[in-house]
Order: structure tokens, then C-alpha cells, then sequence
């Protein structure tokens, strides 16, 4: 494998669009990019297109038709939650392995208002949900922070804790699709939707699209951008667990994933300046800070109490708003969080900067399950 | 099945799922791969802790475990009834199966964590044909 380096990204405000649809948001987002890297469509020599909702429908075509129908491979992915993350993964390999110089991947997602509690068709003649418990995200987020809560008595208020933060970073990222604060107060007494995560400690559903370009080396050089190297692309799949298969392991999964990621780009969790990580709920995010190593294990809710992870802490966590506030428009998230890591290593992001950020990590998780982690270094 | 075909205008009961066993005494089956010993319920083609192929033992399990941990849901999809305690529940045959906790108070200070349980079975609705939908679930094991 050779050098792989980000040039473009783009990204359009998460949110509702329900006047566009899917190719459109994409073709935004992708225009966004290509001007970000000084390029064309006629630059572009593969694309790669992460769509979950749609995934029969070929989306990457179906975007070309709106910008430039070029004739170069599109691959469509599908991978949950991990969908953007995996197309990326895709078209850094399509560079790194030298057949390509320049590729690019887009994520994108129209969900409306539904989305995690599956469109109204768990209720169906023949289902067991709600009967033989649940297997709808609320509930197996929930369940994995009561996980937590039994190692390490862990408490509601810490997680509702993740969620003030995340909403608090929002604020200052235009993009987001929410971008308001709320009290500890307003979290807990918030509805609940599945003990402990109340609806602020769920992620919103919506729309949105993210794009970006990978180049070779020689190709980064003929332009002006600031480089961004990907350090590694990892992808890991739910190994044998214990009680994977009546509760998805995420921690096992984001752990397997870490440990590659870190030997392969020569880093460790200290010499990460920010971390977007998959903050679908808010039991999930203090789970991953243990599982990226961003502290020890068990330290989480102190963590979360003295603002380790907080803007100005010492390894700031979903400076963006995270999918709790910016947003989880399914496909489009991961391409998303590489959007918001290179904007930090350039310098760009604003009100939100992370100061002198040098390494970022974008983590994400698909339940079923699959996990990415891609380190980015400046 | 002879029975039941001279009987065809009589109500039916059917589990539902395939890994509830009825009769006099309802249990859960499960599948043990016979290489490592993995429990599993529902099929396997191979052992997806070892990968040997079909080598699986159906065994009953107990109809007795113990909570590992759980939810309370207030909210789902349009048609189920709230709230509702979702969980993991151990069983001492190395496997753990997703149930909903009844006879429970929805309250997080009143559902200790390694609570004994044990099974029962209920009807909870009936099937295109008429037939009983028989489903299973756990609660607080009774301390007489």
C-alpha cells in the first residue's frame, strides 16, 4: 500500500430536506468537495457511494447523473451505520493500491422521521418485538450502558453528562443539525425513550451528505491544499463474544479495531488531538472512550465528570455536536466525520478549532456488526 | 400430528418461535457444538466460536437464570405496548437469550442486577388461522 491523502472534503448541514432527494444531497455535497480540492468530476477516477436506505437503488449512479456522468467505477456500499465510513475505506484502497490517483467517496441518507425504530414495522404479524425483548436500537444501546452500570456503577447522570457536552460543542458548528444547548436538568427530565438514554441521549434522525477525495502522493503535490495523510483504515466485524448474538458487542468490536488502528499508524490514544467517535446514543460514547483507550477502563464516568472529553480537555470528543446533536443521517455519517478530522488538521473549523490539532481519529459503528476506524495525521 | 389433522376446527397452540418447546413442561432448546461446546439458540450451519461444521446436539435448557442486564422501554415502534423491561438473561448452560422481564415494577431500583428468574409461557396473540401464539418470558424467581 502507498500513501493515501485527503484533499476534499464537503459537506451539507444535517437536517430535513424533504423537497430533494438522495442523489441531490449528494451531488451537493460532492460539489462541495471537489471545489474544496480544485478539482472536476473529469478528475475523478472512482467513486465510491455509502447509502443505507437505498442500497438496492444505485445511488453512486444515480449521483453521476446529476454531476457528470464520467463512465469510472462506482462501487455502492452498504455496511449499517458504518456504510459512509466503509465507501471511504473503499476509495482508499482504490488509491493506495496504486490502480487509482485520485477517488472519491460519498456518504448520504434521506431517513425523514423514521429511521431507528424501524418505520413502524416491528409490530407486525410474526414479530417479537416487544415480546422477547427488544432488538431495536433504543434498547440495545440502553442495555449496553446498564453493561456498564453493572461493571462499574456507573450512573444515568454520567451518560445524560456525554449528551450536555456533545449539544454544548454544536453550538458552534454550522453544519449541525441541531445546534442547541440543554442543561443536565433538561437531559434527564427529558422523555425517556429505552433506561438510561432519555430522547436527548438519542441520536435525531434526518437527512444530509458528506463527500471526499482521496489522492496518491504525486497527485497531493500539483495542489495547494494542506495535506492530510490517512494513517490507516481499519475495519473490523463482530468477533465470537459471549452474549454477541442476544447483545451486540460494540466494545469488543471498537477494541479489536483500536489496537489495529494504533499499531498501524504509529500512534497511540495520547497522541490523539480529537476524536469523532459513534456517539448513536449516549451509553455508547462513554463506552468507547474505554474502548478507543481514551481512558482506562472503569475511568470513563470520571472522565465525564472532570471534562476529559470536552472542548479544552485533554482529548476532546465530538467537537462537531457528535450524532447526538450534528446529526446521523445513516450513510452520510461516516464520510461526515472525515469532513470534521480534516477540517481540524487543516485549521478551518472555525469557533470549533481544536488548537494545533496534528491527529485525528473518526470512529463508527454499525450494528450486526461492523466497526471503522480511520486515524488521520497532519 | 394425526391428532391434530382429526381435530382441525379445534383451536390450535403454536410457539412463537421455533425454540420454544410446549407441552407440560415448556423450555427453551438449544443447539451445542460438539467440538467446543458453544450453546446457541436457534441454527447454526457451523459453530460460529470454532467454525466446525454441523456438529450440533440439541440440548433442553433450564428454565431458570439469572439477569444480566436490561432496558426499560418507553418508547417503540407504533403497536407495542410501554413500558416494558427488555433483557439479557444468563442461562446456566453457557448461553444467554433476549427476553422481556415481567412482574417487575419499570424501575431501575427495583431490578437488581444477577436477579434469579425463571421462565414462564403466555399466550399473546393469535395467528391468521385462530391459533394460540404461545411466547415465553422471564420473572423474579417467587421466594416461597
Amino acid at each position: 500500500m502507498r500513501d493515501v491523502y485527503v484533499l476534499g472534503v464537503g459537506m451539507i448541514k444535517f437536517g430535513r430536506y424533504p423537497d430533494k432527494d438522495v442523489p441531490e444531497l449528494a451531488a451537493e455535497a460532492a460539489l462541495l468537495a471537489l471545489k474544496d480540492a480544485g478539482m472536476t468530476m473529469k478528475d475523478i477516477q472512482l467513486l465510491a457511494s455509502g447509502n443505507l436506505f437505498q442500497s438496492n437503488a444505485m445511488v453512486g449512479q444515480r449521483i453521476l447523473q446529476q454531476i457528470g456522468q464520467t463512465g469510472i467505477p462506482v462501487i455502492n456500499v452498504a455496511n449499517a451505520c458504518a456504510t459512509g465510513s466503509t465507501a471511504f475505506r473503499e476509495a482508499y484502497f482504490a488509491v493506495g493500491s496504486g490502480e487509482y490517483d485520485v477517488a472519491m467517496a460519498i456518504g448520504s441518507e434521506q431517513m425523514g422521521k423514521a429511521g431507528l425504530l424501524g418505520g413502524g414495522n416491528a409490530a407486525r404479524e410474526g414479530s417479537v418485538e416487544g415480546i422477547l425483548g427488544s432488538g431495536l436500537m433504543p434498547a440495545v444501546f440502553g442495555q449496553a450502558g446498564v453493561e456498564h452500570m453493572r461493571k462499574y456503577g456507573t450512573k444515568a447522570e454520567h451518560f445524560a453528562k456525554v449528551s450536555v457536552k456533545n449539544h454544548k460543542h454544536s453550538t458552534k458548528n454550522p453544519l449541525s443539525q441541531y445546534q442547541v444547548e440543554v442543561s443536565l436538568e433538561d437531559v434527564m427530565k427529558a422523555r425517556m425513550v429505552a433506561y438510561p438514554n432519555t430522547l436527548y441521549m438519542c441520536c435525531p434522525t434526518g437527512d444530509g451528505a458528506a463527500a471526499a477525495i482521496v489522492v496518491s502522493e504525486a497527485v497531493m503535490k500539483r495542489f495547494s491544499n494542506k495535506p492530510v495523510k490517512v494513517g490507516c483504515s481499519v475495519l473490523t466485524s463482530d468477533p465470537w463474544t459471549e452474549r454477541d448474538l442476544t447483545l451486540p458487542d460494540v466494545s469488543t468490536l471498537t477494541r479489536s479495531a483500536a489496537k489495529q488502528a494504533y499499531e498501524r499508524a504509529g500512534v497511540g490514544p495520547a497522541d490523539l488531538d480529537l476524536v469523532e467517535l459513534h456517539d448513536c446514543f449516549a451509553t455508547a460514547e462513554l463506552l468507547h472512550y474505554e474502548n478507543l483507550g481514551l481512558c482506562k477502563d472503569g475511568e470513563a464516568a470520571r472522565g465525564v465528570d472532570e471534562g476529559w472529553f470536552a472542548h479544552g480537555g485533554k482529548t476532546p470528543v465530538n467537537v462537531s455536536g457528535g450524532l447526538l446533536s450534528k446529526g446521523h443521517p445513516l450513510g452520510a455519517t461516516g464520510v461526515a466525520n472525515i469532513y470534521e478530522v480534516v477540517t481540524h488538521l487543516r485549521g478551518q473549523a472555525g469557533a470549533r478549532q481544536v488548537e494545533g490539532a496534528k491527529v485525528g481519529l473518526a470512529h463508527v459503528i454499525g450494528l450486526g456488526s461492523a466497526c471503522t476506524i480511520h486515524i488521520l495525521t497532519a | 400430528m394425526a391428532e391434530a389433522a382429526a381435530a382441525t376446527s379445534e383451536k390450535k397452540v403454536r410457539p412463537i418461535v421455533p425454540f420454544l418447546r410446549l407441552g407440560d413442561r415448556p423450555h427453551l432448546v438449544g443447539k451445542k457444538c460438539r467440538s467446543c461446546g458453544a450453546v446457541y439458540i436457534g441454527n447454526r450451519v457451523a459453530c460460529s466460536k470454532c467454525s466446525t461444521a454441523g456438529a450440533f446436539s440439541e440440548i433442553p435448557l433450564s428454565t431458570k437464570g439469572s439477569l444480566w442486564v436490561y432496558s426499560i422501554v418507553h418508547q417503540s415502534a407504533p403497536g407495542i405496548p410501554t413500558p416494558y423491561v427488555a433483557a439479557i438473561v444468563d442461562l446456566p448452560e453457557g448461553v444467554s437469550v433476549r427476553c422481556n422481564v415481567i412482574d417487575v415494577e419499570p424501575d431501575p431500583a427495583k431490578i437488581p442486577f444477577g436477579m434469579p428468574v425463571e421462565m414462564i409461557t403466555k399466550k399473546v396473540r393469535e395467528d391468521k388461522d385462530g391459533n394460540d401464539v404461545i411466547a415465553f418470558f422471564f420473572r423474579p424467581v417467587s421466594k416461597n
